[in-house]
């Protein structure tokens, strides 16, 4: 299994100091070169397990095994340095740096991998996904599809074995809303990583086989007192 | 793709807010550098000046004042020290503290000032001044790097030799006439006609304050005064040389220069001027020849001569009375560099310190401020896999570069003002001052910026290694 979560819980303090529960997973997994598809209503803590699984936010128990790693026993020095090397992020805002060109957002994330920044991988990435005419374009300069396309680049910059993507096409007008997935779905097989994507876009979702719903295996969810919104997905 | 380089394209990303800040640091740097370059300079003047030297005898006063006044041609002569006087020190045979015997003297060469011409200084000597060096190396050339003409002769008194700087600012040639006041300033003044004198010479930039003094041979200088003496005193019938005799005259003083060498009485080049008791000389001349101090070049090869000697000089007496004060110059222009103005510096130095470390808090502000803005993309590097160290590692390279980069474009500013207004300083005081005269002490700067750089970007750095990912990211773009 390229992703193993096994009785993963996590939840935040609320200002009165008591927890509000968001995740309580006792298990879920994903195979090498899966696709799939998460989803489920907004504040249902989507993206609060996609930052667990990243190693973003730690659990508070239970453990989160990636490419065989168990990255709950790592420091986060160790956790950093597994997510620049084995996990991609797409993320639903995009996430470029505005002050570095596309080719420089790509190269940026191998530099916090293994340190060795491959440039004609950059490039060959870029051109692979339409933008090899945009390398030295800003961001701002770029058009919402083309900066989604460049963040998908950068994703698959390090080579993972895990992407994630967090609402990939939210912010995307819905003429390029397809191209993203498609460019997503594409890149992945071949690159042979398997693919997280969430989504509460139904159209995406129906052209997955594996279609998973949060609430299904979240138990934080299925318990009748249950009102639990994760900040993050707010 | 380089930490150096993320911290270049963040300070890129606010070029406005970079930009005013590192120029605030460049401002403060370069008056860092000013400061250090100009006191440099001015040390250096100081010392190359003193160093032609290794006594300076004058009458019993001030030592700082016979060393400024005969050396830097500065404020007013301690006094006068009668001729003969002058002649039975330099022939006076010392007993040292070894129990030697000795003509002490290797070089003496005699200085009157007092008199001027358009504001420079007039100093009265004789061709042998031109033959010592001025500093270690340093020669006085009058047919290389500048110079023209030649020394002035000992036996032609209306001969001049001028500095570099009074060529330029007084526009005087080779041939032209001239005649001094008899005090020094530019004011107008009363002055009585006299007989005039003849640049035959112009050395080339020494470096030294003798660039902006003119030279004029001592006979000439003497018989200039005794002519106004008689002038004064109104007495036609005198036997007083006059200004057209003398000036072709060689019987007022030997064709030939008596050699001075050590332990050979009289070991002065003014044994070889008319001497006022010969019977060349009317006797009454005596009374106007004096001198104001006397530049002594020792013997290196006898340290304990050399340490003796000054005081030697000081209990001599004439008539009972102290007549003489010798004074190392070195001695005496490190007392004023370190006393006024090493401390003159320090203030400024302490001054233009705090300007840089305002400017540094000024990159804090900056940078502190941007923070808050730059929490997002401080989370997306952390997201695609940036330590907590590596963040702060880009903040404080920032805060480096700012620091860096302001602190050389201050040190091109400030060589650049002082190339601009170096020729103006040189013009103005002789001392020479260029956009490439750099101090070692400069390269403290470097380590200096880095540290004061690292110590201002650390709150911001903190900031940035505290930033909570998953919330900055959550946080709306």
């Amino acid at each position: 299994m390229v992703l193993q979560l096994k009785e993963v819980k996590k939840s935040f303090t609320e200002p009165d100091g008591s927890p509000l529960p968001i995740l309580d997973i006792p298990w879920f997994e994903l195979g090498p070169g899966e696709q799939m598809v998460l989803v489920g209503p907004s504040g249902c803590g989507k993206t609060t397990l996609l930052h667990v699984i990243a190693g973003i936010s730690r659990p508070d128990s239970g453990h989160v095994k990636v490419n065989g790693w168990d990255i709950t026993l790592m420091t986060e020095a160790e956790v950093d340095r597994f997510r620049a090397e084995t996990i991609g992020y797409v993320f639903q805002t995009f996430n470029l740096l505005p002050g570095f060109t596309a080719l420089e957002n790509v190269m940026l994330g191998m530099r916090f991998g293994r340190g060795r920044v491959d440039r004609n991988r950059a490039k060959y990435l870029l051109e692979r996904v339409g933008l090899g005419h945009r390398l030295h374009h800003k961001p701002t300069a770029l058009s919402v599809g083309e900066q989604q396309r460049v963040s998908v680049a950068r994703a698959l910059a390090n080579r993972p074995k895990l992407i994630l993507a967090d609402e990939p096409t939210a912010n995307v007008d819905a003429g390029h809303q397809q191209q993203i997935v498609d460019l997503l779905r594409k890149t992945c097989q071949e690159e042979k990583v398997a693919l997280l994507i969430v989504t509460h876009n139904m159209e995406v979702a129906g052209q997955f086989s594996r279609v998973d719903r949060l609430e299904d295996f979240n138990l934080v969810l299925k318990k009748p007192s249950s009102s639990s919104l994760s900040p993050s997905d707010q | 793709m380089s930490l150096w380089l993320i911290a270049w394209r963040n300070i890129q990303q606010r070029s406005l807010a970079s930009g005013l800040t590192a120029l605030s640091m460049a401002l403060g740097v370069a008056l860092v550098a000013a400061v250090l370059v100009i006191h440099g300079v001015i040390d250096r003047s100081f010392r190359r000046g003193a160093q032609g030297y290794d006594l300076v005898i004058g009458p019993k006063g001030s030592p700082m004042q016979l060393v400024l006044n005969t050396v830097y041609y500065l404020g007013d002569p301690v006094g006068k020290i009668p001729y003969e006087h002058y002649m039975e020190l330099i022939s006076h045979r010392f007993q040292l503290p070894d129990g030697r015997v000795a003509l002490p003297f290797t070089k003496c060469i005699p200085v009157c000032m007092g008199g001027s011409h358009l504001g420079f200084p007039l100093v009265a000597t004789t061709p042998e001044f031109f033959e010592l060096s001025f500093m270690e190396g340093g020669h006085y050339e009058f047919t290389r790097h500048g110079g023209q003409g030649r020394n002035m002769e000992i036996g032609n008194p209306w001969e001049a030799v001028i500095g570099p700087v009074v060529a330029k600012a007084a526009n005087l040639k080779l041939g032209d006439q001239f005649q001094p006041r008899h005090t020094t300033g530019v004011e107008e003044e009363e002055d009585h006609e006299h007989h005039p004198f003849t640049v035959v010479g112009i050395f080339a930039p020494t470096g030294t304050p003798n660039d902006r003094a003119i030279f004029v041979n001592i006979e000439g200088f003497w018989r200039m005064h005794e002519h106004d003496h008689e002038q004064d005193t109104d007495s036609p019938g005198s036997e007083s040389v006059s200004a057209g005799q003398s000036g072709s005259s060689a019987s007022t003083a030997p064709q030939k220069p008596v050699p001075t060498e050590h332990r050979q009485p009289p070991s002065s080049s003014s044994a070889s001027l008319s001497n006022p008791s010969s019977e060349h000389t009317p006797p009454h001349h005596a009374i106007q020849r004096a001198i104001s101090a006397v530049l002594v070049r020792l013997d290196e090869s006898d340290p304990t001569l050399n340490v003796a000697l000054p005081r030697l000089i000081e209990d001599y007496r004439i008539g009972g009375v102290q007549a003489f004060q010798a004074v190392h110059p070195s001695v005496e222009v490190a007392k004023l560099l370190e006393g006024i103005i090493g401390n003159v510096q320090l203030v400024l130095l302490i001054l233009a310190i705090l300007v840089v470390v305002v400017a540094g808090v000024g990159i804090l502000v900056s940078i502190y401020n941007s923070m808050n803005e730059r929490k997002r993309d401080i989370a997306i590097m952390r997201a695609l896999g940036a330590s907590r160290l590596t963040v702060m590692m880009v903040i404080l390279l920032e805060s480096i570069l700012l620091s860096l980069g302001g602190g050389a474009v201050g040190v091109v500013l400030s060589h650049g003002l002082i190339g601009i207004l170096g020729p103006i300083i040189t013009e103005h005081t002789g001392v020479q001052i260029s956009a490439l005269q750099f101090q070692l002490s400069e390269l403290v700067l470097i380590p200096g910026l880095i540290v004061l750089a690292s110590i201002v970007g650390y709150l911001p750095a903190v900031a940035a290694y505290r930033t909570d990912v998953a919330k900055a990211l959550a946080a709306s773009p």
